[in-house]
């Protein structure tokens, strides 16, 4: 049985190595979209944690219409005091106060240049308010949008949807060109079947006539195919936890340390569903057309 | 054994029914020769006995089995209750004797064990002693055809057909061959020969059904290539006649053997 299996894959060379790399191609954009996902969602998790809500306070120079001069110690009481107490406090994991002198050390810290056209008085005072639940930003934006004292509030998430919005469409177009690989797959799996089932009519007719099961008649072509696809789906692994580990670990984490990465520890958990697709994959396709050309 | 019933097939794409409203039974243990001319519907009827080719109407009994009904996963077992050999032999070219006949029980899951055994017994059985490591092309056209009995014969088959068997052999070879076919009869596996070769059918002296497009215009035992000897039942619709048999028709409730070969089940 499997020494018939390993003559029918050589005997079909050029058919089972264009299968083998046209599942390696297509699972490899499957992988990649499916760790590109995960990366969005890592990112997401983290950064929304850490990414907070600023109310910015007025200053002496602003022009909103709820600004009168700067904001007074009573504004910022009262907002405090808002933020503490219900209904507020049960989105409300940890507020944090930004003195003027604070921004302006930062902002010192990312650019110096720029920072030395301001004065830190300039800079607003600011309430970092840290949410229970990121996606509840609507309920601080209301409460304090508008209020004594407040400039305005940021959720400052919206700085990071551009970003996250690339990630997605990167994540789409590469399932998208998945999905075509799929079917060009699913086609020559197809086709390359039919042509073995032609080259080993010979057998095969013997074997019907002396009442072989289809279980029989089919499954090794069945297995060639889904071995074929499984040398796929191990190529679109290596390559995957290649890059990974060399683009995203070594690279991009050492460039951009800001961010959480993904690592050949997700590669690896996402292996084994590329093997399960890949199969279920091969197997339909082989299914289809034995039972069109190799009928008991 | 086989039985059927006002069986007309028509395959796609034809107008004319390669067979039309046969009616035949033949019994366990019985060897019947099918001649007729090229085209007359021989194969058709074999393919029918495989269930390679549904009837397109009338039934198909084989080995107690009405064909209509049994499910196609069930053809499988009913294929193993029946042997086949062609004019070609076709035989796989590389592999050995032993390997050709062993391959029939393989393939149908039989253990090592099994196969050990059974397959140096037959090829004793089809006089292959010690031929068993040539390879096909090793051996003569006779000898082929013998492999490939063997092969059809492994598994005990209740029912042994036959599709011109001697087609490409030599008049001494074919007798030979028919004279196995004939010991493999006397074991008791029923034997149906579609031939053409007058000579054998004329020296055997067996059942002969004869086929006219698709009809069957004779059926009688004993009898020759050409009709002469009693007929099974000497019914007044089938002809006796020579050469004109293509202008009389089978009646549709004739059914010469039904009572003279005594139940196929
Ligand atoms: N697969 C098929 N498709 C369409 N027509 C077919 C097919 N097989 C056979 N026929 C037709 O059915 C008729 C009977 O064919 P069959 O093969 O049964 O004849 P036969 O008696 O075996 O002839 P031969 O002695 O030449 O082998 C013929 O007219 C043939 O053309
Ligand atoms: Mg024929």
């Amino acid at each position: 049985m499997l020494s018939e299996i390993g003559i029918g894959l050589r005997r079909n060379l050029a058919m089972t190595i264009s299968v083998v790399l046209v599942t390696f191609v297509s699972l490899t954009f499957v992988g990649a979209g499916a760790l590109m996902q995960q990366q969005v969602s890592t990112m997401k998790g983290d950064w929304y944690d850490r990414v907070q809500v600023a109310i910015f306070l007025c200053t002496q120079d602003s022009l909103s219409a709820s600004c009168s001069g700067a904001a007074t110690d009573a504004d910022k009481a009262a907002i405090e005091q808002a933020l503490a107490s219900p209904p507020l406090s049960q989105y409300v994991s940890e507020v944090e106060f930004e003195t003027s002198d604070e921004a302006y050390a930062q902002f010192q810290e990312q650019d110096a240049e720029l920072s030395a056209s301001v004065t830190p008085d300039q800079l607003p005072e600011s309430f970092r308010v840290g949410l229970e639940d990121p996606e509840r930003f609507g309920v601080i934006s209301e409460s304090f949008q508008g209020s004594p004292g407040v400039e305005q509030v940021v959720d400052q998430r919206e700085v990071l949807e551009p970003f996250f919005a690339v990630l997605n469409a990167a994540t789409a177009g590469s399932l998208a060109l998945a999905g075509v690989m799929l079917v060009a797959a699913v086609l020559l799996i197809g086709t390359t079947i039919r042509l073995a089932a032609f080259n080993r009519r010979r057998e095969t007719g013997i074997m019907r006539l002396v009442g072989a099961s289809s279980t029989f008649l089919q499954l090794p072509f069945l297995l060639e195919g889904v071995i074929a696809v499984c040398l796929g789906a191990g190529m679109a692994g290596a390559v995957l936890l290649l890059a990974v580990d060399r683009g995203v670990t070594g690279w991009l984490a050492e460039q951009v340390p800001a961010f959480d990465y993904i690592t050949t520890t997700d590669v690896w958990a996402t292996i084994p569903w590329l093997f399960v697709g890949g199969i279920v994959l091969a197997s339909v396709a082989s299914l289809v057309s034995l039972s069109r050309y190799l009928k008991v | 054994m086989i039985r059927f019933d006002d069986v007309t097939k028509t395959y796609d794409r034809t107008a004319r029914p390669a067979l039309d409203g046969v009616d035949l039974e033949v019994s366990r243990g019985e060897f019947v020769f099918l001649v007729g001319a090229s085209g007359s519907g021989k194969s058709t009827f074999l393919r029918l006995v495989l269930k390679e080719e549904d009837a397109t109407s009338g039934a198909v009994q084989v080995a107690g089995k009405d064909l209509r009904r049994l499910s196609s996963w069930k053809v499988p077992h009913l294929r193993r209750q029946i042997g086949v050999v062609f004019q070609d032999f076709r035989l796989l070219p590389g592999k050995t004797v032993f390997q050709n006949v062993a391959f029939a029980l393989q393939v149908i899951g039989r253990s090592r064990g099994s196969i050990a055994a059974a397959v140096p017994e037959v090829l004793e059985l089809v006089g292959l002693e010690g031929k068993g490591d040539r390879l096909p092309h090793e051996l003569s056209g006779g000898e082929q055809q013998r492999v490939a009995i063997a092969r059809a014969i492994v598994n005990s088959p209740a029912i042994l057909l036959a599709d011109e068997p001697t087609g490409n052999l030599d008049p001494t070879t074919s007798l030979g061959i028919t004279r196995l076919l004939e010991r493999i009869n006397g074991r008791g596996t029923t034997v149906v020969m579609a031939t053409h070769d007058d000579d054998i059918v004329d020296s055997m002296r067996k059942r002969v059904v004869e086929l006219v497009d698709g009809h069957v215009v004779r059926d009688e035992h004993q009898g020759g290539y050409v009709t002469g000897a009693i007929p099974v039942v000497p019914a007044p619709e089938v002809s006796v006649d020579h050469r004109g048999a293509a202008a009389v028709d089978v009646p549709a409730d004739g059914r010469p053997v039904a009572e003279q070969g005594g139940g196929a089940r």
